[in-house]
């Protein structure tokens, strides 16, 4: 049924369909309006059976998806920024226990400085937590990939991300189609735990494990993964077939086909992308963008099949290695290995900083003709930042960075007097 | 495309008025999409919040830079923002105030865009009156429709039906009503003046 609403409650409407029996719910912005329209929905009685419980941080949020899971309940938690690193320890115990738990991550920055706004940082830091990853470009697509989520996480019994960007989707009124209940259960089957801790039937799991087995343990880690190569584009053709539409999959291209100049991102950044991309093929220049939905498992069959015909690309990330440069273009450079090609990478959105067309436009322009330095920080305000650094150089004692360059921008009086 | 930029103060229901307009755009069968400026929202503090209408899907994520649009919900941010900041040579204005642009020190503006397609228009004191509260929202939003012509009255009322129930939806359409009539009325006179 199409609906005018916000991402946040089709989220909620979307997880309610897939029957969750545990949803654990710790607030932090901007994920927080999904688990509080899950709450109200238990409490109406409109989600049942299913237990809401309020936990008092994520790190028991993740602690109770865990034993709910264990137990073979369908689990559910959300987070974002700080609160998916209060929880990383037990993060890497859902992965590691094989656990097939569903968290909606609201991409958020991580601090200091404090920021609420979004970029990739919070889930980028769990690269190599063993949770697969997917991105959302619309709140459709959210909606879409948490119900293929639950599908993929039991299948391989492992614990998968759905990553949306906070605020920019999860507060965005859009339309979306939310299915009916008759469709997700004929996608989504009950849950069928390949472990469960069970009275009747007593197992332990959890055991230590030393030199003689961890290494198997974790490359079985991986080899899901690998399987999950292969299930994400079934499970999206299979999505197709029941609900009408292309949603998900490992990667997906646009105006591709004679670009010489490929736009590598993912998520919500994806539409802005699209839409300088049309500008400039009307102009004549042959531009084309590859989104990337599954970051993990990484695609780097698909990544490098639709780069390899064209001459240059650049990877557009909402995240920074700091000392390093990009995290995501890091992947993709290595799904070009040996192709010669010339790959840029560009850094932008990060804290919520707006990623505008004309920036876009005068990117890829720069793009096309290679006069890119291998790392651009988009929209960076180098007198600021040289300003800063001219601070450092002439005073020892120059104070805190974050409070000066708010000073100098004049945006609150971080001194006194 | 068409884009709608509202400014405010948190606590006026700025974020829920972009809401509103693309639920009454989504009703007459187009593409919305409204977002806030994502703040940290405070009561008092200076507020935006955007809304796209298009007949087609709408894929850009940027901040409303060069709108088609402005609805300001506080006068007083009038002194402290630029809040005609991109505003299109074309562009709509309606202002909650019971005082005309020139009494407010816009009389430079109204010279150069003329009075076509700017409005003021008492929306705290309909407010007040219909719903009980000094919340401008939704007396704009209808007042929208009249000036600009974008929305009908009828999708303005079906979008406060989903927002509120009983009373208070009772109320706010009452006001949305004596909005869109006060505006009509003074866009009329215009014409004849």
């Amino acid at each position: 049924m199409l609906k005018q609403i916000e991402g946040s409650k089709a989220v909620a409407e979307s997880i309610a369909l897939c029957r969750p029996e545990v949803i654990c719910a710790y607030p932090i912005s901007p994920q927080t309006h999904i688990v509080e329209a899950l709450g109200e929905m238990v409490k109406a009685g409109e989600l049942t059976p299913c237990e809401f419980i309020n936990v008092e941080s994520e790190f028991a949020a993740m602690s109770v998806a865990i034993g709910s899971s264990a137990a073979g309940a369908r689990a559910y938690t959300a987070t974002a920024s700080q609160g998916l690193l209060f929880m990383v320890e037990a993060v890497y115990n859902a992965s590691g226990l094989g656990l097939p738990i569903v968290m909606t991550v609201a991409n958020r920055a991580i601090g200091a400085p404090i920021n609420i706004w979004n970029d990739h940082s919070d889930s980028l830091s769990q690269r190599d937590s063993g949770w697969m990853q997917l991105f959302a470009e619309t709140n459709q697509e959210a909606v879409d990939l948490h119900i293929q989520a639950f599908r993929l996480a039991e299948e391989l019994s492992m614990p998968i991300m759905v990553c949306m960007d906070g605020f920019i989707l999860t507060h965005a009124f859009e339309r979306v189609d939310i299915p009916s209940q008759e469709q997700v259960d004929a996608y989504l089957p009950p849950f069928d735990p390949r472990q469960v801790l069970d009275p009747a039937e007593p197992i332990s799991i959890g055991a230590m494990v030393g030199p003689e087995a961890f290494m198997e343990v974790k490359y079985l880690e991986h080899a899901k993964q690998m399987q999950a190569l292969e299930l994400i584009p079934q499970l999206a053709s299979e999505f197709k077939e029941v609900f009408g539409r292309d949603s998900g999959g490992l990667v997906r291209t646009y105006r591709a086909d004679d670009a010489e100049t490929m736009i590598v991102a993912m998520g919500s950044v994806l539409g802005t992308i699209k839409d300088t991309i049309d500008e400039m093929r009307d102009e004549g220049h042959k531009i084309g963008v590859l989104g990337i939905i599954s970051y993990r498992p990484f695609p780097l069959a698909q990544v490098r099949a639709a780069l390899v015909n064209c001459k240059r690309f650049v990877v557009l990330e909402k995240s920074l290695a700091v000392g390093m440069g990009g995290i995501v273009a890091t992947d993709v450079r290595m799904a070009v290995t040996g192709t010669g090609l010339k790959g840029f990478t560009a850094i932008a959105g990060l804290g919520g900083r707006e990623i505008t067309k004309a920036s876009l436009h005068k990117l890829f322009r720069q793009a096309e003709k290679e006069e890119l330095p291998p790392v651009t920080f988009v929209d960076l305000d180098w007198d600021a930042v040289n300003k800063q650094l001219e601070r450092e150089r002439q005073n020892r004692h120059s104070g805190p960075i974050a409070e000066n360059i708010l000073h100098d921008k004049g945006i609150v009086s971080a001194k006194f007097g | 495309m068409f884009q709608i930029r509202i400014h405010g103060r948190g606590g006026q229901g700025v974020v829920t008025a972009t809401e509103m307009l693309s639920v009454a755009a989504f009703e007459e069968g187009r593409h919305a999409q409204a977002f806030p400026s994502f703040g940290s929202e405070r009561t008092g503090a200076p507020v935006v919040a955007f809304c796209r209408v298009d007949d087609k899907e709408i894929r850009l994520r940027e901040p409303i830079m060069e709108p088609d649009a402005l609805i300001i919900q506080d006068p007083t941010l009038l002194h402290q923002i630029d809040v005609f900041a991109g505003l299109r040579p074309d562009g709509y204005v309606l202002l909650n105030s019971s005082h005309s642009f020139e009494a407010l020190g816009l009389g430079e503006l109204v010279k150069q865009r003329g009075l076509e397609r700017m409005c003021a228009l008492p929306a705290t004191e309909l407010g007040l009156k219909h719903v009980g509260r000094p919340i401008p929202n939704v007396p704009l939003i209808a007042g929208f429709a009249a000036l600009s012509g974008m929305f009908k009255l009828e999708s303005v009322i079906k979008a406060i039906n989903q927002k509120f129930a009983g009373k208070v939806a009772e109320g706010n359409i009452a006001a949305a009503n004596e909005a869109y009539q006060l505006v009509q009325q003074q866009m009329k006179e215009r014409a004849h003046a």
